[in-house]
């Protein structure tokens, strides 16, 4: 995955690009937004990490004029100023993504994998990992042809994780997204969820689709 | 600038002068139409007079020809309060009459005229003034009718008096009073302008003088006072909220750094670094949710969130948070139930109620449990409701634990406290704060109550636009 960091903190530039580079994806930085927009035009980006403040050209600005341009590269907009309203504004401007300071880098790498897999490919309306099938339309669960019965919000959850399945998904990103809330709550809600439907879904079966990634999140995939 | 300069300038005194000038150009309109008609009338009258008297003569002429005329026109003249007459010759000879002297040419010329005279019985005194009208009889001969203009000449020099006088009583009295009015006002309005100075300076307690008298200088007054009240309140809620904040975050930073540092002295072995490194960033995950926590406590505190604002349904939050805490409740032997039927509309954050909700049911099923010392046998239940209560709608959550002693609910709401029985448990203590601190932003308050057994926290708000549709 090819990335371009446009952030004027150094110190935080070169943590992001250093990070980025260990777990394999390849890194650019501008350190201003005027840079960082001619970097954008010039080459090709899989996604873009855009810091809100900027010298010369604020972030917002700079992705108002790439999709002007007609340049739909999936940005995340980083921000110290983590409202709800800077959030839609920032989505607003035409932003994919939104994650408020301080964050941790996984759930940075989870949310950046995630927005660069959303470019390829159609709408699927069956999803299928290992021989777990989750059909869309229907609302019909199956493993290895056998019926299982979620709740409305379970089927939801499944759905989310299967839809990036092999892509790690952070909790407050399952949150967002498949709850709608933009809180903290406290507790480990999302892990009582997430065991639930681990019991309907891996229980009984050879095979544990649903796992447990340390430090970040979930994940859903085959293990073969 | 001198006092009479600033008296001057003022906006008082400018209107005060635009109102004199209207005033003084009515009044002079009104003296002037009224002198004007009165004049009309007074000419009219004379011709009227003179006209009748010409007619009457004219007929005297014709029945008796000049002969007759000169007697009459001789008789007249002797009365009276009569009127001026004047027969002449072709030549111009006076044949009857009291006039003595007039005006050059003006027997040449027919019709009324105006003209200066002397009366034949006084002939070296004063000139007169007449409004006359002058016939041709046949052969030349000439008669003239007239009056004397004094009365009309008399009302113009007193309508001239009047108009003189008054407009120098209206001037010197409407300056006089203007620079009164004023001084009276600029007086007032000098006061409050060196008090909102000292108040800038830096004295925020400071108010501005209310005479008492309920004008609208007082009402302004009132209403800035009601501003700096608000205003003071702002700043020191500011400046405890960071007081607060300072000292809050302190405490688990020192804690975070001294963790650090007790792993740099002991720790021997890389499995042990590791682990120390791993608490650290536990720790430092914690404090920035306690910051966001406290951001957020600021944000309700101050108002700032009331752009973020929309109309939306109090029940959809309350089946949202219930459906999204059931698997917790449920893990811990806890059946979490919602009763939200009806649609009860609020106008406000959707996020800080949520959060406010949540921290609610968060403590629920925190304390809430059977675990505690409640001694009932019944399963344990937590109620998420939200219903309207009159002009409230209400936002509950009650559960069956051991509940809070009235003693304590005071300053369970108030941050960081945990108070004795839920020391053992995580959580930041900001949980109540926040949900407090919601409900003020939103005009309600949160109230504790004995749920008998155990606690029931209610949010109670008051009630949005109704009708309108889901935000």
């Amino acid at each position: 995955m090819r990335l371009l960091i446009i952030e004027d903190d150094r110190d935080a530039a070169d943590y992001l690009a250093k990070a980025f580079r260990e777990v394999g994806h390849v890194a650019d930085l501008a350190a201003d937004g005027e840079e960082g927009l001619a970097q954008a035009l010039d080459a090709q980006y899989d996604v873009l990490i855009v810091d809100r403040m900027l010298p010369k050209l604020d972030g917002l600005s700079v992705i108002g004029t790439l999709r002007s341009k007609g340049i739909d590269t999936p940005a995340l907009i980083l921000s110290a100023l983590g409202q709800v309203d800077d959030r839609v504004k920032g989505l607003r401007a035409g932003g994919d993504d939104y994650l408020p300071k301080p964050y941790s880098f996984s759930e940075l790498l989870a949310r950046t994998e995630v927005l660069a897999r959303r470019r390829g490919g159609r709408e699927e309306t069956v999803y299928r990992v290992g021989d777990l099938e989750l059909d869309r339309l229907s609302h019909q669960v199956t493993r290895a042809g056998e019926e299982i019965v979620l709740q409305p919000r379970e089927f939801r959850l499944l759905e989310y994780l299967m839809k990036h399945a092999g892509q790690v998904v952070t909790r407050t990103m399952l949150l967002e997204n498949v709850w709608d809330y933009h809180f903290d709550p406290q507790t480990n809600v999302i892990d009582v969820h997430i065991s639930r439907l681990r019991s309907k879904i891996d229980k009984g079966f050879s095979q544990p689709l649903l796992q447990t990634v340390r430090g970040a999140g979930y994940v859903i995939r085959d293990a073969k | 600038m001198t006092a009479l300069g600033k008296l001057l300038r003022t906006t008082v005194f400018k209107l005060t002068l635009v109102y004199l000038a209207i005033v003084a150009v009515f009044a002079a309109f009104l003296l002037g139409y009224f002198a004007w008609n009165t004049r009309r009338l007074i000419t009219e009258q004379i011709t009227q007079t003179v006209d009748a008297e010409i007619t009457g003569l004219a007929e005297q002429y014709r029945q008796g020809g000049l002969r007759r005329l000169v007697f009459v026109v001789d008789a007249r003249s002797r009365r009276p309060g009569s009127s001026l007459y004047l027969v002449t010759t072709p030549a111009g000879e006076g044949l009857a009459g009291n006039v003595g002297s007039l005006a050059t040419g003006i027997l040449e010329r027919a019709g009324w005229t105006e003209t200066a005279y002397r009366r034949l019985d006084d002939p070296d005194g004063a000139e007169h003034h007449a409004l006359v009208r002058v016939f041709q009889l046949p052969g030349g001969f000439r008669l003239l009718v007239g009056r004397d203009l004094e009365e009309r000449e008399r009302l113009r020099d007193i309508v001239l008096a009047a108009g003189r006088w008054s407009l120098a009583i209206v001037i010197v009295l409407g300056l006089a009073g203007g620079l009164f009015v004023t001084r009276r006002v600029l007086k007032r309005v000098d006061a409050m302008t060196e008090t909102t100075r000292q108040i800038m300076d830096g004295d925020l307690a400071g108010r501005l003088p209310i005479a008492g008298t309920g004008d609208e200088l007082d009402r302004l007054a009132g209403n800035l006072n009601a501003m700096l009240e608000r205003i003071e309140a702002l700043m020191h809620g500011l400046k405890e909220v960071s007081d607060n904040i300072a000292h809050d975050l302190k405490t688990p930073l020192t804690r975070l750094r001294n963790r650090c540092e007790e792993a740099l002295r002991l720790v021997e072995d890389e499995s042990q670094y590791r682990q120390a490194l791993e608490s650290t960033i536990e720790e430092s995950d914690a404090l920035i949710r306690t910051f966001n926590a406290l951001l957020m406590i600021a944000r309700a505190e101050s108002g700032q969130a009331r752009d973020g604002m929309t109309d939306f349904d109090a029940a959809e939050i309350a089946r949202g948070v219930g459906e999204l805490y059931e698997p917790v409740a449920d893990v811990k032997g806890i059946q979490l139930k919602v009763e939200a039927p009806a649609r009860a509309p609020i106008h406000g954050n959707r996020e800080l109620i949520s959060q406010a909700l949540a921290n609610l049911v968060d403590n629920a099923i925190k304390y809430g449990g059977p675990d505690g010392a409640a001694v009932n046998g019944m399963p344990a239940e937590i109620i998420i409701k939200a219903d309207r209560a009159g002009e409230r709608i209400l936002l509950t959550v009650a559960d069956g634990g051991r509940g809070i002693p009235e003693a304590d609910r005071g300053r369970a709401v108030e941050r960081f406290v945990r108070l004795e029985q839920s020391r053992s448990q995580p959580g930041s203590g900001l949980g109540l704060s926040l949900a407090s601190a919601v409900a003020r932003l939103h005009g309600g308050e949160l109230k504790l109550e004995d749920n008998h057994p155990g606690l029931r926290t209610v949010i109670s708000l008051p009630p949005g636009v109704s009708g309108q549709s889901q935000a």
